[in-house]
Order: C-alpha cells, then structure tokens, then sequence
C-alpha cells in the first residue's frame, strides 16, 4: 500500500458506516428485499479511492445483491448512491441510482461477473477491443464508414494488445475464448474491463475457481491496479488472498454492514468472529 | 423395374425446372428476407418469428399509398412508406418487449405478424386494403392495371420478347423484376457486411452471446436491438415489395405464418451468421421443393408410384415433408448450415 493511502486509512474509525477521507462511491440508505427477506439493508457505506476494498461475508450476506444494485443489474427498493470520479469536486458527483447498467459503466464504474462472461463466440481480441469505451464506430451513424473509426480502431488494438501482454493472453489472441481456461477467462474479463480505463472496477469473486499459480497473478494483477490509482471493490471467499491484499474490508451478514476497518481491524474485530468468521478460521487468521 | 424409372424420367426437364426456380423472383424475394432476419436472429440473437409481419408490411404499405392515390401516387414514395411502415412495425414490436426476455420477443413478433394479416383481411379495412381480396381491386384487376406496372412495364428497359434459352427462358417483365430482386439482395448483403465488420457489429454479436456482458462495459444494449431489429425489417420488408412487383397485387394470403417458417429454413439451410447463408439457402431451398415435387410428379404419372401410395394432388405436401427429413438431417451432420462457420456452431454457450 502506498504510503499516503494508508496514512488517509488511519484515522479513520473502523466502524460500520464510517466517513472516509476521500471516498469514491457513497451509499445510503439501499435496500433490496425479495419477499418478506431483507437481501441487503445498507444504512451507509463509503468506499475510499485509491485502494483495494473488499467485501466479505458469509454465502447469502448480500454482497452480490448490492454488487448487481449499485451497477444497476438489478433495482433497489429505496435508497440512492453516488459516484464521485474526482476527489472533492462537487461537479463530478454523480447520482447513480436509477441509472441503467451501461449509463453507470459509462461513468467510468465497471464490474465483472462471478460467473465469468467472456465471450465465447468471439476471438480474445474482439472481447478486448469491446471492451472500448466511446468508439465512434459503434454508432450506426459511422459504422459504414470506416475512415470515421478507423485510427481510432487502432490506437484501441494497441492498447488491447498491451493489457493481453500484461495479463499473459497474448498467445490466445485469436483464439476463441471458449478455448480459455476458467482462469483465463477470469484475466480476460479483468482485462476486458479495463479497457474503458474505469475509476472503479468491481471484481465479484475474480478467485474463484481459479488454480492456485493464476491465483497469485492475479493478486499481483489487482495490486498494480491500485498502484495506478484505479480503486478496487471486489468481493471474495479465499480469506488469505483477502488478509494478503486488501487495504480495508467491508463485513457484510444478513445484509447489513457488521463490521469495516483494516484486515487487521477485522479479524481482531470479536463480532466478526462470533457473528461470521467462527473459530477455525479466527484461528487460522491470527498467523496472518 | 428401375430400368424403367430410368426411362420414364425426364431429366433436362427436373433440373431446368429446378433451376429455373432457384435463380427466380421468388428465391430472390426469400432470400431477401432471410438476409433481414440474418440480421435479427444470426447476427443479434433475436427471435424473430413474424419475419412475414415486415414483407406484409412493405408490401401493403406500398400498394395502399399507391392505389389510393396519395400525394399524387408516385410509386417511389409508395414504396418509401411501405418501408416506413416496416419500420413502424419494428418499434411497435421492439419498445414494449425488447427489455424482456428472448421468449417475450418471439411471442410478441408472432402475434404482430397475425394482427397484421388478420387486420389487413377485414371488411372495416375494405376500402383501404381490400379485405380479402387484396389489391388492387377486382376493377383493376379485370383491366389489367396494378401498381406494378410503373416499375414493371413503364421503367423496364428490357425490350419485349423472351430471353435466355431452355427452361432458363424469362420473358422481360419477370427478367426484370429478377434484376431488381438480385439486386437488392446483394446490396443488402453488401450493407450487412460493411455493417458486421464495423465496431458497431462486434457490438450486435456480442449481444447475442451475452447481453449483460454487453450491458456491464457500456453498451445501451436496448438501443443496438432496436437498430438491428428496424435495418432487418426494413430489408424483410423489401422482400415484401419485390414479392408485391412480381404478383402484380398483393393479398393476405400471401402472408400467412408459414412464409415465416420458410424464411427460417432457408436460413438454417444456408447458415446463420453467414453473408452468404440466406443467399445458398434460399437457391437450395428451391431447388430442392421444386427438384422432389416434379421428380414425384413424373414418377407419380408414368405409374412408377402407384396410385394407391401417392397421388398427384398430394404431392405438394410430401415434398414438404421431404424438405423436413433434409433439413433435420443437415441440423444433425451440419449444424452451421451449408456455408456457416463451423466453430461458432459447435461452440455451447451455456
């Protein structure tokens, strides 16, 4: 972590709800009920800029409900979030709530899926080069006429072939990516997200199902996000990746927000380990 | 017994006729039609099962701007607001169930198409549309005047007479019309090219795999289906007019749901995604009807076939049936159709 980020974390209360120094995404008051079930009930939540948030909890705490509500996969019963895509600039706030899945990733918030969505049909390339934001070609308007995308096109190939370079893809570059490995996939999707060069990329469980060797990359792929400046929310089960790699940790059960603060905060954090965590892994948490 | 087959059977006369159907106004107009729902269903994934909603449409459109005489009744702007109706059509079907589920689509297309027919059929609608006896009307019909006769008689710069040799002979009206059919086919194709290899298209594909991949990195997933959904119906809708010039009138009959079916063997048949699936298809398609019906009918009359098993007026339905066997048949050995790519068929989804 650098240093400035961790000293922003410091004085921050590891408290549910807490004010965060310069945060990113703030939510209120979001709730999601699926009959007489309370899926997620957030009171308020910040997500800082800049570092590496995760969001854990046991299976069925909400953290794929509020993943899918916050991206405007699905509609909330109340409540109201907002994006802010640069540090205390008022005029960069932006009220997402009620906005469709592609107006928000427009905004530069951009998430992948648990079960991956690489696009099997199509060439590794052509995932990456969709994953462009604003190219002019993908207007009708201009599609006929390449001249008006054309130059265009090339600066995104560049580009794509740089990130497939970074993530180990390049080899597969025309391949189609069903003949991908499960984790492959899951680098393709990351990097496919990055594309649109987004201010926050949120990764739903970007480990599972992953060997363990790719595991590592893509802890190290999730860190240099971070180093540059692209701040990441992702929710994951794997608790030594988590304790490894995130900056602050978001406890979520029964849909609420039980419990924030550094990976240390957390698993000293007693309600944590009665209401959640249990005692074998407490046990295991204490040599981290 | 089969030395005598043999005999009887005339060949030039099973592969002219054929042919001859395979390269005609018809094979032209349904080809035309397939490149539209290429569009919808091989390209965008949607399911569009009133492909024949579009050619009524367009042909209906048309024919009432012009016999009624609207705006002076040039046959230009009536073929425009038959494509206009078209487009219509496509937002009346895409805005209420284009952000519901594929199904939602399907049934919603299927109905329009029914609405469309059944409506256009009706005494209300008579002095509009001619009920069920189409138009132009009977007056019309009995002197010989359509609204086919601008484009067909008054601006066909073929000279009266018969062309070509064989059972490839087409007098100058019908070599015409194949003309403008073939070639609104190939521009059609030419536009569905140009468009599917623009970044524009790699968004449309994507949609058919994955719409909320598509949805997740910024793409208004909506506005793209509502977009191949009126270019494909506007395309069917040609088809339409095209059929409408060849006929010379235009009625319900015409557009009964098992065009729409045909539309979608032929592009099974050909290969979905393909620029040229709707084209092969469409030419295999008949000649492989016009082939079996005319192989049964010269078996059926030199007796080879007894009466007992067939007779001549049922062989339009067994042809059908041997159409079904072939195309099952194809789905199971080839999947991707005749010209389809092999690697998209066999790669499963989900």
């Amino acid at each position: 972590m650098s240093d400035n980020k961790s000293s922003e974390l410091e004085n921050v209360e590891p408290t549910p709800g807490s004010a965060k120094l310069d945060p990113i995404l703030k939510i209120d008051n979001v709730v999601r009920s699926f009959g007489g079930l309370r899926a997620v009930d957030i009171d308020h939540l910040e997500v800082q800029r800049g570092i590496i948030t995760a969001f854990i909890g046991p299976n069925g705490a909400g953290k794929t409900t509020l993943f899918n509500l916050i991206t405007g996969f699905d509609k909330p019963d109340s409540g109201q979030w907002t994006f802010h895509q640069l540090a205390q600039a008022e005029s960069w706030t932006t009220d997402l709530s009620g906005l469709r899945p592609h107006q928000i990733a427009n905004k530069g918030m951009v998430r992948t899926f648990q079960l991956t969505k690489s696009l099997a049909k199509m060439t590794v390339i052509d995932n990456m080069l969709l994953g462009a934001a604003e190219q002019k070609g993908e207007s009708l308007r201009n599609a006929l006429l390449p001249s008006r995308w054309r130059q265009q096109e090339k600066t995104i190939l560049e580009k794509a072939e740089g990130l497939l370079e970074r993530f180990k893809l390049s080899h597969m570059r025309d391949e189609y990516a069903a003949t991908l490995s499960g984790g492959q996939r899951k680098l393709l999707e990351m990097a496919r997200a990055l594309m649109s060069e987004p201010k926050l990329i949120l990764l739903d469980e970007p480990m599972a199902g992953v060997n363990p060797v790719l595991v590592e990359s893509l802890l190290v792929h999730i860190e240099n996000l971070r180093d540059e400046g692209v701040s990441v929310l992702f929710i994951e089960h794997d608790m030594d990746a988590i304790m490894g790699i995130s900056d602050w940790i978001v406890v979520l059960a029964e849909g609420q927000v039980i419990a924030e603060g550094t990976p240390s905060d957390v698993s000293k954090n007693p309600a944590v380990i009665d209401a959640y965590l249990g005692s074998a892994i407490a046990e295991e948490l204490k040599d981290v | 017994m089969l030395m005598n087959l043999f005999a009887e059977i005339d060949v030039s006369k099973l592969f002219g006729l054929a042919l001859r159907t395979s390269i005609g106004v018809q094979a032209a107009t349904f080809a035309l039609a397939a490149v539209g729902l290429n569009l919808h269903y091989g390209y965008t994934g949607l399911l569009n099962f009133g492909v024949v909603a579009f050619m009524a449409a367009g042909a209906y459109g048309m024919a009432i701007f012009f016999t009624q005489g609207w705006l002076g009744g040039s046959i230009l702007l009536a073929i425009a607001s038959g494509l206009a109706f078209a487009v219509i059509i496509a937002l009346s079907i895409g805005l209420p169930s284009l952000r519901l589920r594929a199904d939602y689509l399907a049934l919603t297309t299927i109905a329009i198409a029914e609405v469309l027919r059944i409506s256009f059929r009706s005494q209300r609608l008579l002095d509009l549309t001619g009920g069920p006896f189409g138009l132009p009307s009977i007056e019309d019909r009995n002197a010989n005047v359509s609204f086919a006769d601008v484009i067909t008689v008054d601006w066909n710069p073929i000279g009266k007479g018969n062309y070509g040799a064989w059972f490839l002979e087409f007098d100058e009206k019908t070599l015409w019309v194949m003309i403008i059919g073939w070639s609104l086919v190939s521009l059609a194709s030419l536009l569905i090219w140009g468009l599917m290899r623009s970044p524009w298209g790699r968004v449309i594909k994507a949609i058919r795999e994955d719409e909320d991949a598509a949805r997740a990195l910024g793409k208004n997933v909506f506005s793209y289906k509502l977009q191949s959904l009126i270019i494909g119906g506007v395309i069917a809708s040609l088809a339409g007019i095209v059929r409408a010039f060849d006929m010379g009138f235009v009625e319900t009959q015409q557009f009964r749901p098992q065009t729409t079916f045909f539309i979608w063997t032929v592009l099974i048949l050909g290969g979905a995604a393909s620029i040229w699936g709707p084209i092969i298809g469409s030419m295999t398609f008949w000649f492989v009807i016009i082939f079996s019906e005319e192989l049964l009918r010269q078996m059926v009359d030199s007796g080879w076939i007894p009466e007992a098993i067939l007779q001549s007026n049922d062989i339009a339905s067994v042809r059908m049936i041997l159409m079904g066997i072939m195309l099952a048949t194809l789905m199971i050995w080839r999947p991707q159709g005749l010209v389809g790519k092999k690697e998209e068929a066999q790669i499963d989804v989900r």
